[in-house]
């Protein structure tokens, strides 16, 4: 069972929640940190860094000799990332998504592709948690390689738990496919429920179930709660606005740790969770 | 010779755009008929990324081999050095009156990139 923990509003608490749901679950668990750009579950779980391996996009180079300017290679690329002036084309590496089409339209073949390291995936152990994280070459633009590369790691018959990234863009698609179900981390503010509405749209589209976690509740307004309930989304669970999570989250402690009883209810999320995908 | 001016408009009497890949449009003139024509650069102004190199590749098309602009990003300036463009950056004032000032010999050009902090 693959649960990615999303949000649209960034900071609503999904790290607290993939932690504390992976901690609280029994049997064989991964967490796969997606969040790339800011890989942040390792304070929490403090992982014994195993191995890592480094990702890299295909990038172009062009054989001089070869080249004929004929610039189909200029034509093919939507990224601009190689630009065809007459001579030999010059390539700009930081804007190639590295689709390759340059090298398959070029007529003289006098492109090939070379890797480039754009970031790294580290692996590990963190108790009986299976670890797992996509980290981001500071400078780079372009995450979703890592996150594919991270997601490599899923294993048939797991628990898998995936920490998204903030918003509705690229890579938090690239998070969400090919999951059972996204839990929405969101909170009780209109701030929250404006982009929790764009993650349920987002959600919808590529249909997959999804559920509510209200954090922080008690704060703000009831605008969540009634969306909620009209729109038919199950709110899974309701984190209160409480000073023991802030001082345990402060101290890199996992929520059930901050409150005990909270290791019974993201276990009872993780069942709840795993009924309504089988169903 | 044909030099690129990036303007704001269509007319030569229209003021400079001062950024190179994003500029409204390209007035390329030719100095030695003293015909003009006007490349529109919608497509740069909404490119995601790579708004310079598209812009070099159209200049590059265009047989100019000169651009006179406000400034240019280091990608926008290696691509027209690989396409044997020179580069006037500093530009300011109408499409005019930059090309007078380049035809009594006033404008120089700058080796090194007029953006050092990327754009």
């Amino acid at each position: 069972m693959r649960i990615v923990i999303a949000s649209g509003k960034g900071g609503t608490g999904k790290t607290t929640v993939a932690t504390g749901l992976a901690r609280s679950c029994e049997g064989d668990v991964q967490l796969l940190d997606c969040d790339v750009e800011e890989p942040d579950c390792h304070l929490f779980l403090k992982p014994n860094i195993e191995g890592s391996e480094a990702v890299g996009i295909p990038i172009p180079t062009v054989d001089g000799e070869k080249c004929t300017g004929h610039g189909e290679c200029g034509k093919i690329c939507q990224y601009n990332a190689i630009v065809s002036l007459g001579g030999a084309p010059v390539v700009f590496p930081e804007l190639c998504h590295g689709c390759g089409g340059c090298a398959l339209v070029c007529p003289e073949e006098a492109i090939t592709e070379v890797p480039r390291q754009v970031g790294v995936v580290e692996y590990g152990h963190s108790g009986h948690i299976e670890f797992i994280q996509g980290r981001l070459r500071v400078g780079e633009a372009m995450s979703p390689p890592v996150m594919r590369a991270v997601k490599k790691y899923v294993r048939e018959g797991a628990t898998t738990i995936i920490d998204a990234p903030p918003g509705t863009s690229c890579p938090v698609v690239e998070a969400v496919k090919h999951t059972d179900f996204a839990v929405l981390v969101t909170e009780p503010t209109p701030f929250g429920l404006n982009d929790l509405t764009l993650a349920v749209e987002m959600l919808r589209k590529l249909r997959i179930p999804l559920g509510v976690v209200i954090n922080r509740a008690g704060i703000g307004d009831d605008g969540v709660e009634a969306y909620c309930r009209s729109e038919g989304i199950s709110i899974l669970l309701r984190i209160p606005y409480d000073r023991r999570i802030a001082v345990a989250y402060s101290r890199g402690e996992t929520l059930e740790v901050a409150i005990p009883e909270y290791r019974e209810k993201l276990a009872g999320l993780a069942t709840a969770i795993a009924a309504k995908v089988s169903s | 010779m044909k030099v690129a001016v990036t303007s704001t408009g269509k007319t030569l009497d229209s003021p400079v755009d001062p950024r190179f890949g994003r500029a409204k449009n390209f007035i390329v003139f030719d100095t030695e008929t003293g015909a003009h024509e006007v490349l529109d650069n919608r497509s740069g102004v909404d490119a995601a990324h790579g708004a310079g190199p598209q812009a070099a590749q159209e200049i590059s098309r265009s047989g100019a081999k000169c651009v006179i602009t406000g400034r240019c990003g280091p990608k926008a300036e290696r691509a027209l050095q690989a396409a044997g463009i020179e580069v006037i950056p500093g530009a300011t004032g109408t499409v005019a009156e930059m090309l007078e000032k380049f035809r009594r010999g006033e404008l120089s050009s700058s080796a090194e990139s007029s953006d050092p902090n990327g754009s």
